[in-house]
């Protein structure tokens, strides 16, 4: 049996983080350089033992941990999955982490679970439900959560509010934090053709907890317009390290992740990306 | 969702106004992507055995009729085992739905909980009459899996340079986890009944009984060590504790 680990860090500090790889394992330890705290997808570490939360729980002793949840679906019409919240918060209970974040999105549809983080319809009734569902999981856990803003391919004819307005109402509503993705922001203002800087000069960032930063690929709908899809699979683009700098400079400094999820490299290039926020970080603290 | 045949959703535009077909396309091509990759990882030695690209299209099938029904989806394809056995374009090769139980099976006792192992002295030291009423209590971490088909050896053959080819009869696979990483020993005969036996909650007495009645010379001592070597028992139930 695992013992629970002891609450060493209850804050995320405003210094760089990266999403946890189990091959980083070693190389991290050994050589983490600027960063100084980790996160973590949920779903991941809900066995029941094992390697994963034995490195978990070493690795907690170290580094504050972001629990990073991607399998509730608070954006989607089902009633939040039960057995899913319990696992959250038997994890939560256990590791009782720095930090704890899921999306605005949905992904779960005539009870299958996609895998995919899926956009809604921002209206009146959607705000009530997704109100109610973080209402509902920061019960169940027994504390506050982040909510993210989601990255958009396309929009929804039916939306009557903007994204903006409707998170900063649901963050008043339930008292939950935010969580900004900066990639996120340009790839939905890229692929929506809005723009991004005055998305940011508009967010309540005093609500948020953590940034987000990662990379995208590159494609084009049938219309020849560009169509940015949100891959985590490389190296954070100029624009994107560029709209973060305005974000800090806006908002201070706050807790930045690297995502790197698919095409994960080595150690060195994954810390590289993380050695790039830290100066930019510095620089907003002065 | 899943279905490609389908027509997007109405009401989901790009920026002009027009309906966001291909748009739509990259919600629905993720979806797949991502369960095809979440199975690539689980049956590495499946498609190693049907090739790469026979098992995109397989998995393109089963991901349609068994989509995941949980957020777990380090245990996505518990069906699959089932699904490989109805499927008709393979029946050629008839050891797939064992290898892929054999697959499954290795990726639950990674994640299974933790357990210590029984001290081996207190099995040794019980007098046989009590030891024979007695139950013995697996790790979770522990599986078995018989297969009419030398399941370990297709196994080993496709992940583990210069190992044999597969050859000869069915197996009976023990798998364990000592520490962190899965292991497996294919059992001698007698063995797969005995394990099976105690899986089941028979009692020690009786799962020598089933075993000697299938194997006359059914090797207990060879047996008990494999399974106090890799730290498979964790307790020993004796009936007045039950
Ligand atoms: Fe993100």
């Amino acid at each position: 049996m695992l013992d629970a680990t002891s609450h060493r860090f209850d804050k995320l500090p405003d210094a760089p983080g990266v999403g946890y790889k189990p091959q980083h394992f070693s190389d991290l330890l050994d050589a983490p350089g600027p960063v100084a705290w980790l996160e973590i997808h949920a779903e991941n570490y809900m066995g029941d033992g094992g390697r994963p939360l034995a490195q978990l729980r070493h690795l907690a002793e170290r580094f504050p941990i972001s629990v990073h949840g991607v399998g509730l679906s608070i954006g989607g019409e089902a009633p939040l999955d039960r057995d899913h919240l319990a696992r959250l918060k038997h994890l939560l209970g256990w590791l009782n982490p720095a930090s704890f974040s899921e999306h605005l999105a949905w992904s779960t549809h005539d009870s299958h679970f996609l895998n995919d983080l899926l956009p809604l319809p921002y209206t009146k009734a959607t705000l009530d439900r997704v109100c109610d569902h973080v209402d509902e999981v920061q019960n169940a856990v027994g504390r506050r959560m982040l909510l993210e803003n989601p990255s958009t391919y396309l929009a929804f004819e039916e939306t009557t509010m903007p994204e903006v307005a409707f998170l900063d109402e649901i963050a008043r509503r339930t008292g939950c934090g935010l969580l900004f993705d900066v990639n996120n922001v340009f790839v939905s203002a890229t692929n929506q053709k809005t723009d991004p800087l005055s998305y940011i000069d508009s967010f309540p960032l005093d609500q948020v907890g953590e940034l987000h930063l990662g990379g995208h690929d590159e494609d084009q709908d049938e219309t020849g317009a560009p169509l940015l899809i949100d891959s985590h699979g490389r190296e954070v683009v100029d624009p994107v390290w560029a709209l973060y700098e305005h974000t800090i400079a806006r908002g201070g400094p706050k807790p930045t992740l690297i995502e790197w999820d698919t095409d994960v490299p080595d150690w060195p290039t994954l810390r590289a990306e993380a050695e790039r926020a830290a100066p930019m970080l510095a620089a907003a603290l002065a | 969702m899943l279905d490609p045949a389908r027509a997007a959703p109405q009401g989901l535009v790009n920026p002009d106004g027009a309906p966001a077909t291909k748009r739509f396309d990259v919600y629905r091509n993720n979806v797949a992507v991502s369960l095809t990759e979440a199975l690539e990882t689980a049956f590495p030695v499946i498609a190693k055995l049907i090739g790469a690209e026979n098992f995109k299209k397989v998995a393109g099938v089963y991901l349609r009729q068994h989509p995941p029904s949980s957020p777990l989806i380090m245990f996505y394809g518990d069906r699959m085992p089932d699904f490989l056995a109805g499927f008709a374009p393979l029946q050629h090769l008839p050891y797939l739905a064992d290898v892929a139980r054999l697959e499954q099976a290795l990726r639950r006792s990674y994640h299974a909980g933790d357990a210590a192992a029984l001290d081996a002295a207190i099995l040794q030291e019980l007098p046989a009459d009590r030891l024979m009423t007695a139950r013995l209590e697996m790790a979770p971490a522990v599986h078995l899996i018989r297969s009419r088909y030398p399941i370990h050896q297709i196994w080993r053959f496709n992940m583990e340079q210069g190992a044999p080819k597969p050859a000869g009869q069915g197996e009976n696979v023990l798998i364990t986890r000592a520490e962190f990483d899965p292991q497996m020993t294919t059992l001698l005969p007698g063995g797969g009944t005995f394990v099976a036996a105690i899986l089941s909650g028979r009692t020690f007495g009786e799962a020598v009984e089933a075993a000697t009645a299938q194997v006359p010379g059914f090797d207990l001592t060879q047996t008990l060590g494999v399974l106090l070597g890799t730290a498979a028992i964790i307790r020993l139930n004796e009936e007045q504790d039950r």
